[in-house]
Protein backbone atom coordinates (compact mmCIF):
# COMPACT_ATOMS: atom_id res chain seq x y z
CA UNK A 1 0.00 0.00 0.00
CA UNK A 2 2.56 2.22 1.28
CA UNK A 3 4.50 1.96 -2.45
CA UNK A 4 1.55 2.70 -4.18
CA UNK A 5 0.54 5.47 -3.04
CA UNK A 6 4.23 6.91 -2.72
CA UNK A 7 4.17 6.96 -6.39
CA UNK A 8 0.52 7.11 -7.09
CA UNK A 9 -0.13 7.59 -10.76
CA UNK A 10 -2.12 11.05 -10.73
CA UNK A 11 -4.89 9.82 -12.92
CA UNK A 12 -6.55 7.87 -9.88
CA UNK A 13 -6.27 11.38 -8.27
CA UNK A 14 -8.54 12.98 -11.20
CA UNK A 15 -10.56 9.61 -11.47
CA UNK A 16 -11.12 10.29 -7.33
CA UNK A 17 -11.96 13.84 -7.70
CA UNK A 18 -14.79 13.05 -11.11
CA UNK A 19 -16.12 10.82 -8.96
CA UNK A 20 -16.56 12.86 -6.02
CA UNK A 21 -18.20 15.81 -8.37
CA UNK A 22 -19.78 13.79 -10.07
CA UNK A 23 -22.06 11.16 -8.07
CA UNK A 24 -23.33 14.08 -5.69
CA UNK A 25 -24.52 15.69 -8.50
CA UNK A 26 -26.22 12.41 -10.08
CA UNK A 27 -27.70 11.72 -6.62
CA UNK A 28 -28.90 15.57 -6.65
CA UNK A 29 -27.80 15.52 -2.64
CA UNK A 30 -27.81 19.36 -1.21
CA UNK A 31 -26.79 20.85 2.01
CA UNK A 32 -28.46 23.01 4.51
CA UNK A 33 -26.15 26.50 4.05
CA UNK A 34 -25.82 29.30 7.19
CA UNK A 35 -25.46 32.81 5.48
CA UNK A 36 -22.44 35.18 6.57
CA UNK A 37 -22.59 38.38 7.54
CA UNK A 38 -21.24 39.77 4.32
CA UNK A 39 -23.53 37.51 2.25
CA UNK A 40 -26.34 39.28 4.58
CA UNK A 41 -25.32 42.67 4.06
CA UNK A 42 -25.30 42.58 0.64
CA UNK A 43 -28.56 41.23 0.59
CA UNK A 44 -29.62 43.52 3.05
CA UNK A 45 -28.30 46.34 0.84
CA UNK A 46 -30.35 44.87 -2.23
CA UNK A 47 -33.56 44.68 -0.20
CA UNK A 48 -33.58 47.79 1.88
CA UNK A 49 -32.94 50.31 -1.42
CA UNK A 50 -37.06 51.66 -1.95
CA UNK A 51 -38.68 50.36 -4.82
CA UNK A 52 -37.78 51.40 -8.00
CA UNK A 53 -34.25 52.44 -6.99
CA UNK A 54 -31.17 52.48 -9.99
CA UNK A 55 -29.38 49.36 -9.80
CA UNK A 56 -25.85 49.00 -12.24
CA UNK A 57 -25.39 45.57 -12.87
CA UNK A 58 -21.95 45.65 -14.01
CA UNK A 59 -21.65 41.66 -15.22
CA UNK A 60 -18.23 41.42 -15.69
CA UNK A 61 -17.38 37.72 -16.68
CA UNK A 62 -17.84 35.36 -19.43
CA UNK A 63 -18.70 32.03 -19.94
CA UNK A 64 -14.85 30.63 -18.35
CA UNK A 65 -16.55 31.50 -15.19
CA UNK A 66 -19.62 30.82 -15.58
CA UNK A 67 -20.44 28.23 -13.07
CA UNK A 68 -19.13 29.68 -10.33
CA UNK A 69 -20.83 33.19 -10.79
CA UNK A 70 -23.56 32.88 -13.40
CA UNK A 71 -25.92 31.65 -10.19
CA UNK A 72 -24.82 34.62 -8.16
CA UNK A 73 -25.51 37.10 -11.55
CA UNK A 74 -28.68 35.75 -11.91
CA UNK A 75 -29.99 35.93 -8.04
CA UNK A 76 -28.61 39.43 -8.28
CA UNK A 77 -30.74 40.06 -11.17
CA UNK A 78 -34.20 38.20 -9.43
CA UNK A 79 -33.55 40.07 -6.58
CA UNK A 80 -33.94 43.36 -8.49
CA UNK A 81 -36.79 42.12 -10.01
CA UNK A 82 -38.58 41.17 -6.63
CA UNK A 83 -37.79 44.70 -5.90
CA UNK A 84 -38.89 46.36 -8.50
CA UNK A 85 -35.52 48.59 -8.97
CA UNK A 86 -34.46 49.51 -12.13
CA UNK A 87 -31.66 47.57 -13.80
CA UNK A 88 -28.94 48.71 -15.98
CA UNK A 89 -26.76 45.73 -17.54
CA UNK A 90 -23.47 46.67 -18.84
CA UNK A 91 -20.33 44.07 -19.23
CA UNK A 92 -16.27 45.22 -19.92
CA UNK A 93 -16.07 41.52 -21.02
CA UNK A 94 -16.70 40.82 -25.08
CA UNK A 95 -18.00 37.84 -24.40
CA UNK A 96 -20.07 38.85 -21.00
CA UNK A 97 -22.70 40.08 -23.18
CA UNK A 98 -24.22 36.61 -23.28
CA UNK A 99 -24.13 36.42 -19.95
CA UNK A 100 -26.08 39.66 -19.72
CA UNK A 101 -28.17 38.30 -22.30
CA UNK A 102 -29.10 34.81 -20.44
CA UNK A 103 -30.51 37.35 -17.36
CA UNK A 104 -32.26 39.20 -19.46
CA UNK A 105 -33.59 35.97 -20.74
CA UNK A 106 -34.76 34.85 -17.38
CA UNK A 107 -36.13 38.11 -16.46
CA UNK A 108 -38.84 38.12 -19.69
CA UNK A 109 -39.63 34.30 -18.29
CA UNK A 110 -40.02 34.90 -14.93
CA UNK A 111 -41.04 38.36 -14.74
CA UNK A 112 -42.85 39.00 -17.66
CA UNK A 113 -45.09 42.41 -16.65
CA UNK A 114 -41.26 43.98 -16.84
CA UNK A 115 -41.14 45.99 -19.66
CA UNK A 116 -37.24 46.32 -21.03
CA UNK A 117 -36.20 49.94 -21.65
CA UNK A 118 -38.73 51.01 -18.44
CA UNK A 119 -37.42 48.48 -15.87
CA UNK A 120 -34.05 47.23 -17.50
CA UNK A 121 -32.19 48.12 -19.93
CA UNK A 122 -28.96 46.23 -22.09
CA UNK A 123 -25.86 48.56 -22.41
CA UNK A 124 -23.90 45.62 -24.07
CA UNK A 125 -19.88 45.40 -24.23
CA UNK A 126 -17.84 48.57 -23.51
CA UNK A 127 -14.46 48.31 -25.01
CA UNK A 128 -11.14 50.15 -23.17
CA UNK A 129 -11.03 47.75 -20.44
CA UNK A 130 -10.92 50.33 -17.10
CA UNK A 131 -11.29 52.99 -19.22
CA UNK A 132 -15.35 53.22 -19.80
CA UNK A 133 -15.90 53.15 -16.11
CA UNK A 134 -13.76 56.04 -15.43
CA UNK A 135 -15.85 57.88 -18.46
CA UNK A 136 -19.50 56.80 -17.02
CA UNK A 137 -18.85 57.83 -13.50
CA UNK A 138 -18.86 61.36 -14.93
CA UNK A 139 -20.41 60.94 -18.38
CA UNK A 140 -22.53 58.08 -19.75
CA UNK A 141 -23.39 59.00 -23.17
CA UNK A 142 -19.59 59.60 -24.09
CA UNK A 143 -18.97 55.71 -23.84
CA UNK A 144 -22.63 54.49 -24.26
CA UNK A 145 -24.79 56.59 -26.67
CA UNK A 146 -27.12 53.54 -27.03
CA UNK A 147 -28.40 50.40 -25.90
CA UNK A 148 -26.80 46.66 -27.32
CA UNK A 149 -29.77 47.40 -30.22
CA UNK A 150 -28.57 50.51 -31.24
CA UNK A 151 -31.77 52.62 -29.63
CA UNK A 152 -30.43 56.00 -28.66
CA UNK A 153 -30.02 56.32 -24.77
CA UNK A 154 -32.21 59.34 -24.94
CA UNK A 155 -34.73 57.26 -26.26
CA UNK A 156 -35.13 54.71 -23.76
CA UNK A 157 -37.50 56.04 -20.77
CA UNK A 158 -35.32 54.63 -18.16
CA UNK A 159 -31.58 56.04 -19.22
CA UNK A 160 -33.34 59.37 -20.83
CA UNK A 161 -32.52 61.37 -17.16
CA UNK A 162 -29.31 59.27 -16.62
CA UNK A 163 -26.45 61.73 -16.98
CA UNK A 164 -23.69 59.65 -15.01
CA UNK A 165 -22.85 55.98 -12.62
CA UNK A 166 -23.05 58.88 -10.15
CA UNK A 167 -26.79 58.81 -10.29
CA UNK A 168 -27.54 54.88 -9.53
CA UNK A 169 -28.29 53.92 -5.91
CA UNK A 170 -26.01 51.00 -5.90
CA UNK A 171 -23.59 49.30 -8.22
CA UNK A 172 -23.95 45.85 -8.41
CA UNK A 173 -20.43 43.91 -9.97
CA UNK A 174 -20.10 40.59 -10.50
CA UNK A 175 -16.22 39.67 -11.47
CA UNK A 176 -13.79 37.43 -12.91
CA UNK A 177 -10.88 39.08 -13.19
CA UNK A 178 -9.64 42.05 -14.85
CA UNK A 179 -11.09 44.39 -15.34
CA UNK A 180 -13.76 43.90 -13.02
CA UNK A 181 -14.10 44.50 -8.75
CA UNK A 182 -11.23 45.92 -8.14
CA UNK A 183 -12.00 48.61 -11.38
CA UNK A 184 -14.83 49.81 -10.37
CA UNK A 185 -13.64 50.09 -6.56
CA UNK A 186 -10.85 52.21 -7.81
CA UNK A 187 -12.87 54.39 -10.61
CA UNK A 188 -16.53 54.30 -9.14
CA UNK A 189 -16.87 53.50 -5.22
CA UNK A 190 -13.93 54.55 -3.58
CA UNK A 191 -13.37 58.31 -5.35
CA UNK A 192 -17.17 59.46 -5.82
CA UNK A 193 -18.17 57.38 -2.74
CA UNK A 194 -21.13 55.36 -4.82
CA UNK A 195 -22.34 52.20 -2.32
CA UNK A 196 -20.91 49.43 -4.19
CA UNK A 197 -21.42 45.14 -3.50
CA UNK A 198 -19.47 42.64 -5.48
CA UNK A 199 -19.56 38.96 -6.40
CA UNK A 200 -16.18 37.54 -7.60
CA UNK A 201 -14.55 34.27 -8.35
CA UNK A 202 -12.51 32.33 -5.49
CA UNK A 203 -9.21 33.30 -7.01
CA UNK A 204 -10.33 37.32 -6.33
CA UNK A 205 -11.78 36.85 -3.30
CA UNK A 206 -9.12 36.55 -0.85
CA UNK A 207 -7.71 40.01 -2.69
CA UNK A 208 -10.72 42.09 -2.81
CA UNK A 209 -11.28 41.50 1.68
CA UNK A 210 -9.44 44.58 2.30
CA UNK A 211 -11.62 46.52 0.43
CA UNK A 212 -15.00 45.89 2.53
CA UNK A 213 -16.50 47.63 4.43
CA UNK A 214 -15.19 50.97 3.61
CA UNK A 215 -14.84 51.03 0.07
CA UNK A 216 -17.22 47.71 -0.97
CA UNK A 217 -20.13 47.07 1.77
CA UNK A 218 -20.12 43.57 0.80
CA UNK A 219 -19.10 40.74 -1.07
CA UNK A 220 -20.00 37.25 -2.22
CA UNK A 221 -17.03 34.79 -2.55
CA UNK A 222 -17.67 32.61 -5.07
CA UNK A 223 -20.38 29.74 -5.40
CA UNK A 224 -20.54 29.55 -1.48
CA UNK A 225 -21.47 33.01 -1.33
CA UNK A 226 -23.94 32.61 -4.69
CA UNK A 227 -25.51 29.57 -2.73
CA UNK A 228 -25.50 31.58 1.04
CA UNK A 229 -27.32 34.31 -1.40
CA UNK A 230 -29.73 31.74 -2.75
CA UNK A 231 -30.86 30.67 0.76
CA UNK A 232 -31.32 33.94 1.73
CA UNK A 233 -33.50 35.35 -1.43
CA UNK A 234 -35.59 31.72 -1.31
CA UNK A 235 -35.85 32.61 2.84
CA UNK A 236 -37.72 35.89 1.69
CA UNK A 237 -39.19 35.41 -1.11
CA UNK A 238 -41.18 31.88 -0.41
CA UNK A 239 -42.54 32.25 -4.08
CA UNK A 240 -39.15 31.12 -5.73
CA UNK A 241 -39.12 28.37 -4.13
CA UNK A 242 -40.81 26.11 -6.73
CA UNK A 243 -38.32 27.68 -8.92
CA UNK A 244 -35.74 24.78 -9.57
CA UNK A 245 -33.53 27.75 -11.65
CA UNK A 246 -33.26 29.68 -8.33
CA UNK A 247 -31.47 27.07 -6.37
CA UNK A 248 -27.88 26.68 -8.95
CA UNK A 249 -25.80 27.49 -6.55
CA UNK A 250 -27.24 25.75 -3.60
CA UNK A 251 -26.64 22.15 -6.13
CA UNK A 252 -23.57 22.64 -6.61
CA UNK A 253 -22.58 22.86 -3.19
CA UNK A 254 -23.13 19.11 -2.73
CA UNK A 255 -20.12 18.19 -4.99
CA UNK A 256 -17.87 21.30 -3.09
CA UNK A 257 -18.93 19.06 -0.41
CA UNK A 258 -16.97 15.91 -1.65
CA UNK A 259 -14.71 17.75 -3.51
CA UNK A 260 -13.30 19.01 -0.10
CA UNK A 261 -13.70 15.98 1.87
CA UNK A 262 -11.37 14.45 -0.67
CA UNK A 263 -8.86 17.14 -1.23
CA UNK A 264 -8.02 17.07 2.68
CA UNK A 265 -8.00 13.72 2.54
CA UNK A 266 -5.38 14.07 -0.10
CA UNK A 267 -3.36 16.64 1.46
CA UNK A 268 -3.25 14.76 4.65
CA UNK A 269 -1.99 11.61 3.18
CA UNK A 270 0.88 13.03 0.85
CA UNK A 271 2.05 15.20 4.09
CA UNK A 272 1.76 11.17 6.35
CA UNK A 273 3.41 9.71 3.35
CA UNK A 274 6.17 12.72 3.20
CA UNK A 275 6.86 11.90 6.97
CA UNK A 276 6.76 8.35 6.20
CA UNK A 277 9.37 9.07 3.46
CA UNK A 278 11.55 11.04 5.57
CA UNK A 279 11.65 8.91 8.84
CA UNK A 280 12.73 6.35 6.49
CA UNK A 281 15.51 8.41 4.93
CA UNK A 282 13.98 7.86 1.76
CA UNK A 283 13.94 12.04 1.01
CA UNK B 1 -1.28 -1.32 -31.88
CA UNK B 2 0.18 -0.45 -28.01
CA UNK B 3 -2.21 -1.68 -25.29
CA UNK B 4 -2.73 1.52 -23.88
CA UNK B 5 -4.14 2.86 -26.91
CA UNK B 6 -6.13 -0.13 -28.31
CA UNK B 7 -7.98 0.35 -24.32
CA UNK B 8 -8.55 3.84 -25.39
CA UNK B 9 -9.82 3.03 -28.33
CA UNK B 10 -11.96 0.17 -27.71
CA UNK B 11 -13.70 2.37 -24.51
CA UNK B 12 -14.34 5.30 -27.31
CA UNK B 13 -15.75 2.92 -29.45
CA UNK B 14 -17.77 1.48 -26.51
CA UNK B 15 -19.17 4.84 -25.09
CA UNK B 16 -19.85 5.86 -28.97
CA UNK B 17 -22.55 3.22 -29.30
CA UNK B 18 -24.06 3.31 -25.99
CA UNK B 19 -24.63 7.04 -26.86
CA UNK B 20 -25.87 6.64 -29.80
CA UNK B 21 -28.30 3.80 -28.72
CA UNK B 22 -29.12 6.20 -26.02
CA UNK B 23 -29.84 9.33 -28.67
CA UNK B 24 -31.93 6.84 -30.67
CA UNK B 25 -33.88 5.55 -28.12
CA UNK B 26 -34.31 7.96 -25.58
CA UNK B 27 -33.77 11.20 -27.87
CA UNK B 28 -31.47 12.93 -25.57
CA UNK B 29 -29.35 16.16 -26.49
CA UNK B 30 -31.89 17.37 -28.67
CA UNK B 31 -32.97 20.83 -28.23
CA UNK B 32 -36.84 21.90 -28.77
CA UNK B 33 -37.92 24.98 -30.08
CA UNK B 34 -41.10 27.48 -30.70
CA UNK B 35 -41.40 30.51 -33.36
CA UNK B 36 -42.06 33.69 -31.45
CA UNK B 37 -43.11 36.31 -33.87
CA UNK B 38 -43.33 39.82 -32.17
CA UNK B 39 -44.22 43.47 -33.95
CA UNK B 40 -42.05 46.14 -32.89
CA UNK B 41 -43.14 49.74 -34.01
CA UNK B 42 -40.22 51.77 -35.95
CA UNK B 43 -40.68 55.54 -35.32
CA UNK B 44 -40.99 57.99 -38.47
CA UNK B 45 -37.28 59.56 -39.51
CA UNK B 46 -36.26 62.05 -41.71
CA UNK B 47 -37.65 60.51 -45.38
CA UNK B 48 -38.84 57.78 -43.88
CA UNK B 49 -42.28 57.22 -42.85
CA UNK B 50 -43.11 55.03 -39.11
CA UNK B 51 -44.05 51.58 -39.73
CA UNK B 52 -44.03 48.18 -37.80
CA UNK B 53 -41.54 45.55 -38.48
CA UNK B 54 -41.94 41.59 -37.71
CA UNK B 55 -39.63 40.07 -35.71
CA UNK B 56 -39.02 36.48 -35.74
CA UNK B 57 -37.29 34.54 -32.77
CA UNK B 58 -36.93 30.96 -31.81
CA UNK B 59 -37.42 30.28 -27.82
CA UNK B 60 -36.14 27.17 -26.15
CA UNK B 61 -38.88 24.78 -24.88
CA UNK B 62 -38.47 22.31 -22.50
CA UNK B 63 -38.33 18.74 -23.55
CA UNK B 64 -41.37 18.23 -21.40
CA UNK B 65 -43.38 20.28 -24.00
CA UNK B 66 -42.07 18.39 -26.93
CA UNK B 67 -45.31 17.57 -28.19
CA UNK B 68 -47.53 21.04 -28.18
CA UNK B 69 -48.40 22.65 -31.23
CA UNK B 70 -45.73 24.42 -32.73
CA UNK B 71 -42.93 22.86 -30.91
CA UNK B 72 -40.10 20.93 -33.25
CA UNK B 73 -36.33 20.06 -32.80
CA UNK B 74 -33.70 23.13 -33.65
CA UNK B 75 -31.18 21.15 -35.72
CA UNK B 76 -28.53 24.13 -35.20
CA UNK B 77 -29.19 24.09 -31.13
CA UNK B 78 -28.87 19.93 -31.17
CA UNK B 79 -26.13 20.17 -33.13
CA UNK B 80 -24.52 22.98 -30.47
CA UNK B 81 -25.27 20.79 -27.59
CA UNK B 82 -23.63 17.68 -29.03
CA UNK B 83 -20.49 19.92 -30.26
CA UNK B 84 -20.35 21.34 -26.93
CA UNK B 85 -20.26 17.71 -25.28
CA UNK B 86 -17.20 17.05 -27.85
CA UNK B 87 -15.84 20.13 -26.43
CA UNK B 88 -16.04 19.56 -23.13
CA UNK B 89 -14.82 16.30 -23.10
CA UNK B 90 -12.08 16.96 -25.35
CA UNK B 91 -10.40 19.46 -23.15
CA UNK B 92 -10.55 17.18 -20.38
CA UNK B 93 -9.29 14.53 -21.90
CA UNK B 94 -5.35 17.06 -21.21
CA UNK B 95 -5.61 15.18 -18.14
CA UNK B 96 -4.47 12.18 -19.96
CA UNK B 97 -1.73 13.78 -22.26
CA UNK B 98 -1.86 15.89 -25.31
CA UNK B 99 -4.64 13.87 -27.11
CA UNK B 100 -5.77 14.83 -30.54
CA UNK B 101 -9.17 15.82 -29.13
CA UNK B 102 -7.64 17.99 -27.09
CA UNK B 103 -5.67 19.73 -29.80
CA UNK B 104 -8.17 19.54 -32.09
CA UNK B 105 -10.55 21.63 -29.41
CA UNK B 106 -7.98 23.92 -28.58
CA UNK B 107 -7.43 25.07 -31.94
CA UNK B 108 -10.94 25.60 -32.32
CA UNK B 109 -11.31 27.32 -29.50
CA UNK B 110 -7.83 29.68 -30.28
CA UNK B 111 -9.16 30.27 -33.79
CA UNK B 112 -12.85 31.24 -32.64
CA UNK B 113 -11.74 33.37 -29.88
CA UNK B 114 -9.74 35.50 -32.22
CA UNK B 115 -12.31 35.73 -34.57
CA UNK B 116 -15.02 36.75 -32.25
CA UNK B 117 -12.41 39.33 -30.64
CA UNK B 118 -11.87 40.99 -33.88
CA UNK B 119 -15.39 41.00 -34.71
CA UNK B 120 -16.36 42.56 -31.54
CA UNK B 121 -13.64 45.03 -31.86
CA UNK B 122 -15.08 46.35 -35.37
CA UNK B 123 -18.63 47.19 -33.99
CA UNK B 124 -18.08 48.43 -30.62
CA UNK B 125 -14.36 50.20 -31.44
CA UNK B 126 -14.48 51.18 -34.76
CA UNK B 127 -18.04 51.86 -35.87
CA UNK B 128 -19.95 52.98 -31.95
CA UNK B 129 -17.00 54.47 -30.46
CA UNK B 130 -14.91 55.93 -33.54
CA UNK B 131 -16.98 56.07 -37.05
CA UNK B 132 -20.29 57.42 -35.03
CA UNK B 133 -18.28 60.18 -33.37
CA UNK B 134 -16.37 61.06 -36.78
CA UNK B 135 -19.23 60.51 -39.46
CA UNK B 136 -22.65 60.63 -37.14
CA UNK B 137 -25.03 61.03 -40.39
CA UNK B 138 -23.41 58.44 -42.76
CA UNK B 139 -23.88 56.02 -39.36
CA UNK B 140 -27.16 56.45 -39.13
CA UNK B 141 -28.11 56.17 -42.93
CA UNK B 142 -25.76 52.83 -42.96
CA UNK B 143 -24.65 50.75 -39.94
CA UNK B 144 -26.47 52.29 -36.88
CA UNK B 145 -30.03 53.34 -37.66
CA UNK B 146 -30.93 53.95 -34.27
CA UNK B 147 -28.07 56.37 -33.83
CA UNK B 148 -29.35 60.12 -31.87
CA UNK B 149 -30.29 62.35 -34.19
CA UNK B 150 -28.41 64.82 -31.53
CA UNK B 151 -25.49 63.25 -31.87
CA UNK B 152 -23.34 65.99 -34.62
CA UNK B 153 -19.51 65.34 -35.38
CA UNK B 154 -16.56 65.55 -33.36
CA UNK B 155 -13.65 66.17 -34.91
CA UNK B 156 -11.64 65.97 -31.73
CA UNK B 157 -11.78 62.22 -32.35
CA UNK B 158 -9.66 62.66 -35.71
CA UNK B 159 -7.03 62.54 -32.98
CA UNK B 160 -7.35 58.87 -32.01
CA UNK B 161 -7.83 58.05 -35.83
CA UNK B 162 -4.41 59.31 -36.64
CA UNK B 163 -3.00 57.55 -33.42
CA UNK B 164 -4.98 54.19 -34.48
CA UNK B 165 -3.50 54.83 -38.12
CA UNK B 166 0.28 55.44 -36.48
CA UNK B 167 -0.10 52.24 -34.15
CA UNK B 168 -1.09 49.61 -37.70
CA UNK B 169 2.43 51.34 -39.33
CA UNK B 170 4.07 48.61 -37.35
CA UNK B 171 2.91 46.21 -39.91
CA UNK B 172 4.58 48.41 -42.97
CA UNK B 173 7.89 47.32 -43.91
CA UNK B 174 9.46 50.55 -43.41
CA UNK B 175 8.88 53.28 -41.01
CA UNK B 176 7.88 51.01 -37.77
CA UNK B 177 8.95 53.37 -35.29
CA UNK B 178 5.96 55.66 -35.85
CA UNK B 179 3.94 52.98 -34.06
CA UNK B 180 6.06 54.26 -30.77
CA UNK B 181 4.47 57.12 -30.82
CA UNK B 182 1.01 56.32 -29.91
CA UNK B 183 2.55 53.28 -27.82
CA UNK B 184 3.85 56.06 -25.78
CA UNK B 185 0.79 58.00 -25.49
CA UNK B 186 -1.14 54.98 -24.51
CA UNK B 187 1.57 54.00 -21.76
CA UNK B 188 1.71 57.83 -20.36
CA UNK B 189 -1.67 58.42 -20.17
CA UNK B 190 -2.61 54.88 -18.57
CA UNK B 191 -0.22 55.31 -16.00
CA UNK B 192 -1.54 58.98 -15.19
CA UNK B 193 -4.59 57.69 -14.75
CA UNK B 194 -3.97 54.48 -12.39
CA UNK B 195 -1.38 56.41 -10.69
CA UNK B 196 -4.48 58.73 -8.85
CA UNK B 197 -6.30 55.96 -8.49
CA UNK B 198 -4.26 53.47 -6.59
CA UNK B 199 -2.99 56.37 -4.45
CA UNK B 200 -6.63 57.07 -3.47
CA UNK B 201 -8.27 53.97 -3.28
CA UNK B 202 -4.92 51.58 -2.38
CA UNK B 203 -2.88 53.78 -0.29
CA UNK B 204 -4.82 56.60 1.12
CA UNK B 205 -7.95 54.46 2.15
CA UNK B 206 -6.39 51.38 2.91
CA UNK B 207 -4.22 53.42 5.57
CA UNK B 208 -7.53 55.13 6.43
CA UNK B 209 -9.59 51.73 7.20
CA UNK B 210 -6.11 50.46 9.19
CA UNK B 211 -6.56 53.04 11.63
CA UNK B 212 -9.07 51.69 13.84
CA UNK B 213 -9.60 51.58 17.95
CA UNK B 214 -8.25 48.68 19.15
CA UNK B 215 -10.36 48.44 22.41
CA UNK B 216 -13.87 48.52 21.04
CA UNK B 217 -17.07 49.54 23.26
CA UNK B 218 -20.76 48.85 22.38
CA UNK B 219 -23.44 51.46 22.04
CA UNK B 220 -24.53 50.56 25.34
CA UNK B 221 -21.05 51.25 26.76
CA UNK B 222 -19.84 47.74 27.01
CA UNK B 223 -16.56 46.42 26.66
CA UNK B 224 -17.21 44.44 22.66
CA UNK B 225 -14.44 41.83 22.92
CA UNK B 226 -14.70 40.25 19.46
CA UNK B 227 -14.46 43.30 18.05
CA UNK B 228 -11.73 44.26 19.69
CA UNK B 229 -10.24 41.02 18.85
CA UNK B 230 -10.63 41.80 15.16
CA UNK B 231 -9.50 44.99 15.10
CA UNK B 232 -6.34 44.50 16.72
CA UNK B 233 -5.63 41.13 14.16
CA UNK B 234 -6.05 43.86 11.16
CA UNK B 235 -4.06 46.48 12.51
CA UNK B 236 -0.76 43.40 13.81
CA UNK B 237 -1.35 41.92 10.68
CA UNK B 238 -0.85 44.73 8.73
CA UNK B 239 2.14 46.10 10.72
CA UNK B 240 3.09 42.47 10.61
CA UNK B 241 3.44 41.93 7.05
CA UNK B 242 4.85 45.49 6.61
CA UNK B 243 7.93 44.61 8.65
CA UNK B 244 8.08 41.12 6.62
CA UNK B 245 8.63 43.61 3.70
CA UNK B 246 11.25 46.39 5.32
CA UNK B 247 14.55 45.48 4.15
CA UNK B 248 16.72 48.07 5.22
CA UNK B 249 17.14 46.64 8.18
CA UNK B 250 18.48 43.20 8.88
CA UNK B 251 15.29 40.43 9.55
CA UNK B 252 17.71 39.86 13.33
CA UNK B 253 16.35 40.08 16.83
CA UNK B 254 12.97 41.74 17.61
CA UNK B 255 12.61 43.24 13.67
CA UNK B 256 13.80 38.95 12.65
CA UNK B 257 10.70 37.84 15.12
CA UNK B 258 7.97 40.20 14.07
CA UNK B 259 8.56 39.27 9.98
CA UNK B 260 8.12 35.87 11.39
CA UNK B 261 4.87 36.68 12.40
CA UNK B 262 4.53 38.56 8.83
CA UNK B 263 5.55 35.08 7.02
CA UNK B 264 3.20 33.44 9.18
CA UNK B 265 0.30 35.83 7.94
CA UNK B 266 1.27 35.50 4.77
CA UNK B 267 0.73 32.13 5.07
CA UNK B 268 -2.15 31.84 6.06
CA UNK B 269 -2.97 34.25 3.38
CA UNK B 270 -1.85 32.00 0.57
CA UNK B 271 -3.56 28.97 2.06
CA UNK B 272 -6.96 30.79 2.19
CA UNK B 273 -6.52 31.74 -1.50
CA UNK B 274 -5.73 27.84 -2.53
CA UNK B 275 -8.81 27.17 -0.82
CA UNK B 276 -10.67 29.46 -2.45
CA UNK B 277 -9.10 28.81 -5.74
CA UNK B 278 -9.82 24.92 -5.31
CA UNK B 279 -13.65 25.89 -4.43
CA UNK B 280 -14.01 27.62 -7.66
CA UNK B 281 -12.16 25.15 -10.05
CA UNK B 282 -14.62 22.57 -8.60
CA UNK B 283 -17.49 25.05 -9.28
CA UNK B 284 -16.10 24.83 -12.92
CA UNK B 285 -16.17 21.19 -12.93
CA UNK B 286 -19.77 20.60 -10.85
CA UNK B 287 -20.88 23.10 -13.90
CA UNK B 288 -20.14 21.47 -16.98
CA UNK B 289 -20.78 17.54 -15.52
CA UNK B 290 -24.07 19.33 -14.89
CA UNK B 291 -24.30 20.23 -18.85
CA UNK B 292 -23.11 16.64 -19.91
CA UNK B 293 -25.54 14.74 -17.31
CA UNK B 294 -28.75 17.40 -17.77
CA UNK B 295 -28.57 19.01 -21.61
CA UNK B 296 -26.63 15.78 -22.97
CA UNK B 297 -27.20 13.23 -21.35
CA UNK B 298 -30.65 13.55 -19.91
CA UNK B 299 -29.61 11.30 -16.85
CA UNK B 300 -30.26 14.14 -14.21
CA UNK B 301 -33.07 16.75 -14.67
CA UNK B 302 -32.28 19.31 -11.72
CA UNK B 303 -34.83 22.09 -13.13
CA UNK B 304 -37.47 19.98 -14.30
CA UNK B 305 -37.17 20.18 -18.00
CA UNK B 306 -38.11 16.68 -18.75
CA UNK B 307 -40.49 16.37 -15.52
CA UNK B 308 -43.19 13.76 -16.20
CA UNK B 309 -41.43 12.10 -19.69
Amino acid sequence: MYDFLKSLDRRWIFLLMLLAVAIPILGGWRFPERPSPLVETVFDTIEDLPAGSRVWMAYDYDPASQGELHPMGMAFARHCALKRHKMYFMTLWPQGTVMVQSCLDMLKTEFPDLVYGEDYVNLGFRPGSEGPIKIIVTDLRKSVSSDINGVSLDEIPMTRDLKNVQGVDLIINVSSGTPGTKEWVLYASTPFHITTVAGCTGVQTPYLYPYVPDQLLGMLGAIKGGAEYEFLLLDAYPQLRDNPDAKEALRRMGPQLFGHLLLIALIVMGNVIYFMQRQRGEV
Amino acid sequence: MQRETLFWLGLMLVGGVLLGGRAILVGNGRQYVERVTTTADVAATEGAAAQAVELTDYVNIPARERDAPGVRVSFARTVGIWVAAFCTLGIMSFLLGETPPYKLVESVFVGVSAAYWMVVGFWSEIVQNLLSHLVPGLMRATLLPGLSEKTVPNYWYVVPLVLSVMMLWRLAPKGAWIARWPLAFFIGATAGIRLVSYLEADFVQQISSTILPLVVFGADGSFDVWASIKNTLIVSGVLLGLVYFFFSVPHKGVVGGLAKGGVWLLMITFGASFGYTVMGRIALLADRLEFLFDDWLWLIDPTLQRAGM
